[in-house]
């Protein structure tokens, strides 16, 4: 006997998904030869892997993974960073600097304090030790300046888009650089406060509709009416 | 892990503080602008009294109890008022199971002491048999919802509970027992405090902090404003310091906003401040 | 509230003290993410009850020598706020509300794959803000809705029910004065796609038949307060949008595990 559900179908925990032939992918378990939902989301399937894109859920860093993360301990030779997920990730000096750290003629907090935010990459995660994170590449370190944003980060591929075109198209439309945290946080920064602000607010418009269709149209149509409200308050000036 | 909650970071404090000393907030409000109040009253029906008010996100909501008691040994003729905070893990991520925190107690202590200074409840009327028999008014507090000003929505919340309580009215016979009769009265209600926080941030004055901003500011007074603009009770907290001049200014913007807030969400609640007290 | 003198009946003519039939489970509506702090949430109103869930994590536990090299730490806390009950209850968690909060870890626990977060750490907190009987079983049917908003990998919900003899007769759901008043309460709770009873508790007195009948009858209830959840959840999370259509399918999704 085999089934497959329908795709896109809203399933919650417990909801049968396959029987027969199938794996069991992210947010599915099986049972036997039946594979069931573990989240609340949408089914899908490509070829016999069966699996649920959540709506809900919590961050599980991978390696490669870009993230956000906030520094709040320190350690001889370390500092632990929140990076919004169960684990909280380890930064080692040796993972931000090009150089030795020499303990006793510099203070660690001269190169990362409790309280700074940075872009990092995760080295590695297996679930046993905590989340290991690198700023040595380019483009990573302190973020000084700019806004956060939070967003459930199961609704993170939908905010990039099918290669990259959601978030190619805020960038070109409002001309901020957003940085995307695979683990929710992202960092906005633009040329002035009014972009940035437009850019929060469709932010928050793809966390809310995130499961709805034609949500880039909706982005589109809302940026077009945003822009003109702008442009007219500027032209008044 | 609970601490790195607390812990705001630095591009957001400086975000909040730059936006503060350019006389805006982040989310758009003035610097005397509260976030958006919402109330619901008697929505228990097994506590005499019950209010649940938002400031913004945060929610709290307070129960009265009204239980017959011993009165103090120094107050025989008076009845007895409690405020118990409970800050409900439910709340925040930083809020655990157990007994109150530090936390809590000053909450709880500086609401308690708005409602009793300004002799909100008429205690007097509380008593039974003096010596013997009084009515003991419990107000607990639960935080449902932390997001920043907890002393002024709880605070709010007790005194729309205390005005939604209702109690049975009885008589008493010579040999000092009670009969309750079927009928149910408010409580005697003769003043309406409102607890109004006032936040520095370097020269400015904010109120309603919202949870981020807390992070950011140096010293706050909480100030309780009776019905007839009197001060009932003022709680300086956190370690920064104000000068007498800041003093006053704060004691301007909190009777202005106690003043509004009365207006707003007190008046003519269960008919109270309409002339009935 | 109802109310009533002992000398009086439970049930008279088949109809109980607040209009029930003896089959009849009170009215049940569940909220859905009604706190904003928390990771997952969820409300409920189970007659007169009215009582708030919350979940945290996962997340690191605290203290760190709670944390399992296997699987992440499960804790429940439930609590009875003090005005919650006809005579005040004072706040500090009393001997029942412990053995209420084991209970119902242990009701919850096995539908949680906790093996996913080793060494994390995942908070149950129920808040019983007004009680009428039943209170557990209404706690962990809020509780298993919040662990789903909070996206915890789960195997099934989790669906609770009490059963009772009041009056010599089996009867659905006990409220306050039945449970007072009757000769025993049967809470259960289960997990509905395998049947799996994860919570089963019996006060009171009760013959070999009259358990069965009861038990049969707290089960039945159970899978209508699970038709209750999934209402609840589809309403939650299903907008009154269409779903994505053909040509979006794909966009943003992963495409492989």
């Amino acid at each position: 006997m085999s089934y497959l559900i329908e795709k896109r179908t809203f399933v919650i925990p417990g909801d049968l998904l396959a029987e027969g032939d199938y794996h069991a992918g992210s947010n599915a378990f099986k049972e036997g030869s039946t594979v069931y939902a573990s989240m609340v989301g949408l089914s899908n399937s490509v070829g016999r892997n069966v699996y649920v894109v959540a709506l809900k859920g919590c961050y599980v860093p991978r390696g490669g993974d870009v993230v956000i993360g906030k520094v709040v301990e320190m350690r001889l030779g370390s500092w632990n960073v929140d990076i919004n997920s169960p684990y909280n990730a380890i930064l080692f000096t040796s993972e931000a600097l090009d150089r030795p750290f020499n303990s006793r003629r510099e203070e660690m907090t001269s190169i990362l304090d409790i309280g700074d935010l940075i872009l990092a990459k995760v080295i590695s995660f297996d679930r046993t030790r905590g989340p290991a994170l690198t700023i040595r590449e380019s483009g990573l370190g302190k973020i000084v300046h700019g806004s956060i944003i939070r967003m459930t980060p199961s609704k993170i591929p939908r905010l990039i888009g099918r290669k990259g075109s959601m978030i190619n198209l805020l960038t070109r439309e409002t001309g901020c650089h957003i940085t995307v945290g695979q683990n929710g946080l992202i960092l906005i920064s633009g040329k002035n406060p009014e972009l940035e602000a437009l850019t929060i607010k469709i932010l928050n418009i793809i966390e809310e509709k995130a499961h709805t269709s034609g949500l880039t149209n909706r982005i589109t149509d809302f940026i077009k009416k945003e822009k003109s409200v702008l442009n007219a308050e500027k032209s008044k000036e | 892990m609970s601490d790195s909650y607390k812990i705001v970071a630095k591009i957001t404090k400086k975000q909040i503080a730059d936006n503060l000393l350019k006389n805006t907030r982040i989310d758009g409000r003035g610097l005397l602008d509260y976030r958006e109040i919402t109330t619901e009253i008697g929505l228990l029906e097994k506590a005499s009294g019950s209010a649940l008010v938002s400031i913004g996100k945060t929610k709290v909501l307070a129960g009265v109890k009204v239980e017959m008691g011993e009165p103090y040994p120094d107050k025989p003729d008076a009845g007895v008022l409690t405020v118990n905070v409970e800050l409900t893990p439910l709340a925040s991520p930083s809020f655990e199971p157990g007994p109150p925190s530090e936390d809590a107690i000053e909450l709880a202590r500086v609401v308690d002491r708005g409602i009793r200074e300004s002799k909100a409840v008429d205690l007097n009327k509380l008593c039974i048999v003096p010596g013997k028999k009084v009515f003991v008014v419990f107000v607990d507090l639960n935080v449902l919802n932390h997001s920043g000003n907890l002393f002024d929505t709880s605070a709010l919340a007790s005194i729309l509970a205390l005005m939604n309580a209702k109690t049975r009215e009885y008589t008493v016979s010579k040999g000092g027992q009670l009969k309750y009769k079927k009928s149910t009265t408010h409580l005697p209600i003769q003043n309406f405090p409102v607890e109004v926080t006032v936040a520095k941030i370097g020269e400015k004055m904010v109120v309603d902090v919202s949870l981020e901003e807390e992070a950011v500011i140096d010293a706050q007074l909480t100030i309780a404003v009776g019905k007839d603009n009197e001060i009932c009770a003022i709680q300086k907290s956190l370690i920064g310091t104000f000068s007498q001049d800041e003093v006053h200014q704060a004691l301007q913007i909190a009777t202005d906003k106690a003043k509004e807030i009365r207006e707003k969400v007190l008046r003519g609640v269960e008919g109270w401040l309409e002339g009935k007290e | 509230m109802p109310k009533k003198a002992k000398s009086e009946k439970l049930i008279r003519r088949g109809v109980r003290t607040d209009g029930r039939k003896i089959h009849d489970l009170r009215n049940i509506k569940i909220e859905v993410g009604p706190l904003e702090r928390a990771d997952g949430s969820a409300y409920i109103e189970w007659g007169n009850n009215k009582i708030l869930a919350a979940v945290y994590g996962p997340r690191e536990v605290h203290p760190r020598h709670l944390a399992r090299p296997d699987r992440a730490f499960f804790r429940c806390r439930y609590h009875m706020a003090p005005f919650s009950t006809t005579e005040r209850k004072r706040p500090a968690p009393s001997r029942r509300e412990r053995e209420l909060s084991k209970v119902t870890r242990v009701a919850l626990e096995p539908s949680i794959l906790t093996k996913l977060y080793p060494r994390a750490g995942i908070d149950v907190f129920i808040e019983i803000l007004q009680s009428d009987g039943g209170t557990r079983c209404a706690g962990i049917t809020a509780a298993s809705i919040a662990l789903v908003d909070a996206g915890i990998p789960m195997k099934d919900l989790v669906a609770a029910c009490a059963a009772g003899k009041i009056d010599g007769k089996i009867v659905l759901d006990l409220n306050e004065v039945e449970d007072q008043e009757g000769d025993a309460d049967v809470p259960v709770a289960i997990m509905p796609r395998t049947g799996g009873i994860s919570l089963l508790q019996m006060d009171g007195i009760l013959s070999q038949t009259e358990f069965k009948e009861a038990l049969e009858l707290a089960l039945e209830g159970c899978k209508q307060v699970y038709e209750l959840q999934k209402e609840a959840l589809t309403k939650a999370y299903v907008q009154e949008e269409a779903p994505v259509k053909d040509e979006e399918k794909s966009e943003g999704e992963e495409q492989n595990e």
